[in-house]
């Protein structure tokens, strides 16, 4: 019993990974934009909707007690915001310095998250983050299942969302813009405008998993959204295929499983003392398997399905 | 003697899309030949993959007597083949002395500063301003820039990826003399062309691509009344092709 | 406000300005954000305290301190071999990792992550072999000497200045006038007309990694040798470095020191007007700033 109660909160965990890595594959797996500030968007949803839905808290400005849908909501506008802003300031340029421009995005947030105390809590974070269906908290294997039965439906409402995009009018002038920007232009497709859109859709996803995640943990604090975080998140989109949707809920399983075993495999070989050593050994791991599958399968275990001929978008070398 | 020879060349960006698709001929030393063919014909591939700028997938390209298929750009300098691209063919942000420079920096040192003062010589536009930035030029005096980097290195085959791309007639006939002067002076010529008029002027012997294949190869005077070649770019007497 | 700020600035953009210069090499020459390039930094500093603790352990007398500096004829033998071996770290990551993907024609944002994931890598594989507990190249302290205007600076500090002003004004020579630099710059602008020209590509992109990954482990050790060794040290500059490289203009080496000077000094400032906790958001701001109002940044080329 104990153990279906564990692997339900695996499996719940792996599930708001599975939504960070659904958004990202709007970004990249269909949009071809590079986001290295993912645990910025992440951690974003998450204080917003921490800030909202949390009770009334001396130290620090926020606690509205509001429920905990508002939250979710406001954690999508946010992130929507936040991929706006970063995107009319670099779409317009080269690929790259939209990767530099998240990077930052995410280590200025991490030192709002730090210091801006009265809203973030500080180093020590936010507590009492109202957790769904917190009646059953007494039963762990009941509140376990709800939880991830919740958590999966969310997965599954954005997995069916961006379906039915990319199988729409958007999703497909988004693929022609990927593929050859020039001849998507040339039939009046605005590129600059369809990447915004991605990116902000792409940022909105990340966010409300911030906020699923936050609710499910009951607490957050600074350093969960590290660039570590980013990282994770690439490796299971890169594993899982990007362009696949479910590639991207395939890869968060997968790569989730690997650090959860890998992390239990660490603490039970080496002694207390070496074992925040060890655990670097995790991130190597992770880093190679990362520039291996770069190297050997770009396309990932679940390579996408190709609906746009494939010859169409064959980009011009010749200049 | 032989100075240029493809056998059966395919080339492209694409294993499964070649866009040459098997290309035999053969050029002799001081030959001066003229490529036509429709827009996307495959001439300026074939070009480039011979210059080692496109992949080659199958069949051979000897240089004299070396097989040079598939041998990256910068080597075949060295074995005396210049190639001038059709477009960006100069560096635009370093300066005319620097362009020509680089080009030398392939000579025995003590050759280079002898060359370079040639090529000024040889073309005075270049030679009164050589410390200007190369983006500064003008369309025609950067097709003379870039031939002048060429020739600086004495190749002994010269292609030229349409030189006559975007200039004024007036400028095409001073870029078609100066052609002229350097196939006078034995180089090996080979010109890809949409200027068909300006090029059988100029060439010997013309070779038509059509889809990636030869349709036609023979004297360039075959093809000055235009008829035959209206045909073979519509594809009328593709039959005919390999003669 | 505490004049003191400038010293402080100048230093710690000496070391932003030497690190800035291999990263807007190898993007303006190799065409991709180096995200792995901060570890360089890193990586030179430990790899150079490897080789001092070995020269040490031969030579016991390198260790003492040279008057007036911190440190003793051990470091700069020290970072010959740290130079060397950060080099060889630049080249053979090249070889095994992006070079595999430009030949296969991997577009440049794939190399970028490929960088990324080799940065963490490299960073955690650091933590795993010395530990996150900080390293120190001596344990010897410095006096700061009064310079005048309220201004104290420690010899060290002196000399990282210098130093950095002389490497900086070698490699402007180099790049501006030796026939290296000329195809450097061809390269940069255009690669396949550089192979047309006869320029080889390849040794280009080598020369490119020696300079980048040699000034990285010189700018690293003297942040090691300022403030502390860390693995994290140079994923925390990584940010400063790529906000001065795109100030200075990718591709110029004089912009990128300028862009690490000015990113040193509004850093020292800032840390005085708003507290230090805030340090690592001004190369965010000064990044966002130059990309909204001057894109192609102080000596960049508009387009490129």
């Amino acid at each position: 019993m104990e153990l279906v109660a564990y692997a339900a909160f695996f499996l719940t965990i792996a599930m708001t990974y599975a939504i960070i890595s659904l958004g990202l594959n709007v970004q990249w797996g269909q949009t071809g934009l590079f986001n290295v500030g993912i645990a910025g968007f992440v951690g974003l949803g998450a204080y917003v909707s921490a800030a909202l839905t949390t009770p009334d808290a001396v130290e620090r400005i926020g606690g509205f007690e509001l429920p905990i849908a508002v939250g979710w909501l406001a954690a999508l506008v946010a992130g929507g915001v936040l991929a706006l802003g970063v995107g009319l300031l670099t779409l317009r340029m080269r690929s790259d310095y939209l990767a530099i421009t998240t990077f930052g995005i995410a280590v200025a947030l991490q030192l709002v998250f730090q210091n801006a105390e009265s809203l973030t809590g500080g180093a020590f974070g936010m507590a009492f983050i109202p957790r769904p269906f917190a009646g059953l908290q007494g039963q762990a294997f009941a509140f376990n299942m709800v939880n991830l039965v919740l958590t999966a439906a969310v997965v599954g409402a954005v997995y069916l969302l961006l379906e039915h995009l990319l199988r729409s009018p958007w999703g497909r002038a988004l693929r022609a813009v990927r593929e050859d920007e020039v001849a998507a232009q040339a039939l009046g497709k605005n590129p600059v405008l369809l990447r915004l859109q991605a990116f902000a859709l792409g940022g909105s996803i990340m966010a409300l998993a911030g906020a699923v995640q936050a609710h499910f943990i009951g607490f957050i604090a600074p350093g969960n959204y590290l660039p570590m975080m980013t990282f994770q998140v690439w490796a299971m989109l890169i594993v899982g295929g990007s362009g696949n949707n479910r590639g991207a809920v395939l890869g968060a399983v997968l790569v989730w499983a690997i650090w959860a075993l890998s992390g239990a495999l660490i603490s039970e070989i080496f002694p207390a003392g070496q074992q925040a050593r060890a655990a670097s050994l995790q991130i190597v791991v992770i880093g190679v398997m990362l520039c291996v599958i770069l190297l050997w399968r770009p396309q990932g275990i679940l390579p996408e399905v190709r609906s746009v001929s494939r010859h169409l978008g064959r980009r011009t070398k010749d200049k | 003697m032989t100075a240029l020879s493809l056998t059966d060349l395919r080339a492209g960006y694409d294993r499964d899309l070649p866009i040459v698709k098997g290309v035999s001929f053969t050029i002799e030393e001081g030959e001066a030949v003229c490529i036509l063919g429709p827009n996307g014909a495959g001439k300026s591939t074939m070009i480039k993959a011979i210059a080692g700028l496109v992949p080659c997938f199958g069949g051979q390209v000897q240089l004299d007597d070396m097989d040079i298929t598939g041998l990256p750009s910068h080597t075949l300098v060295r074995k005396g083949m210049g190639f001038v691209p059709q477009t960006e063919n100069i560096f635009t942000r370093l300066t005319i002395l620097e362009n020509l420079q680089i080009a030398a920096q392939l000579l025995p040192r003590q050759a280079r500063a002898g060359r370079i003062e040639a090529m000024l010589e040889m073309f005075p536009d270049l030679g009164s301003r050589p410390r200007e930035l190369a983006g500064a030029l003008s369309g025609g005096q950067r097709q003379m820039l870039a031939a002048a980097r060429a020739l600086l290195n004495e190749p002994r085959v010269l292609m030229l990826d349409e030189p006559s791309a975007g200039l004024s007639p007036k400028l095409v006939a001073q870029v078609f003399d100066t052609l002229r002067r350097i196939s006078d002076a034995g180089v090996t010529l080979v010109l890809v062309e949409q200027n068909v008029r300006a090029a059988l002027g100029l060439t010997d012997r013309a070779l038509v691509l059509v889809d990636g294949r030869l349709a036609h190869d023979g004297p360039a005077a075959d093809l000055h009344d235009g008829k035959l070649l209206g045909d073979l770019f519509l594809g009328h007497r593709a039959a005919e092709a390999g003669a | 406000m505490n004049p003191q700020a400038i010293i402080d600035g100048l230093v710690s953009g000496s070391t932003i300005g030497l690190g800035a210069i291999g990263l807007t090499l190898t993007y303006s020459i190799l065409r991709f954000a180096n995200f792995t390039h901060g570890d360089f930094l890193a990586w030179g500093a430990y790899l150079t305290l490897t080789v001092a603790g070995v020269l040490g352990g031969l030579a016991a007398g390198l260790g003492a301190p040279v008057y007036p500096f911190s440190f003793g004829w051990g470091l700069p033998l020290a970072i010959l071999g740290g130079v060397v071996l950060t080099v060889t770290l630049a080249l053979g990551l090249d070889r095994i990792l992006f070079g595999r993907l430009r030949a296969r024609g991997a577009d440049a944002i794939i190399i970028v992550m490929a960088s990324f994931g080799a940065s963490m890598a490299l960073r955690s594989l650091l933590e795993f072999i010395f530990t996150a507990k900080p390293a120190y190249f001596t344990k010897a302290l410095q006096i700061a000497n009064p310079l005048g205007f309220g201004m104290r600076a420690t010899p060290d500090q002196l000399l990282v200045i210098g130093l950095t002003l002389l490497l900086v004004l070698a490699l402007h020579l180099v790049v501006t006038h030796s026939a290296t630099g000329r195809a450097m710059r061809a390269v940069s602008e255009n690669p396949s007309l550089a192979g047309v020209y006869g320029i080889d590509v390849g040794k280009v992109i080598r020369v490119t990694w020696i300079i980048g990954a040699g000034m990285a482990c010189i700018a690293g050790v003297m942040a090691g040798l300022l403030v502390q060794i860390r693995p994290y040290m140079g994923f925390d500059l990584l940010l400063p470095l790529f906000a001065a490289a795109i100030l200075g203009g990718i591709g110029s080496i004089p912009g990128a020191m300028l862009g690490g000077l000015i990113i040193g000094l509004a850093e020292a400032f800032a840390v005085q007007i708003i507290g230090a906790e805030w340090r690592a958001a001004i190369s965010f701001v000064i990044l966002v700033l130059v990309l909204m109002l001057r894109p192609q940044g102080i000596f960049g080329q508009r387009g490129a």
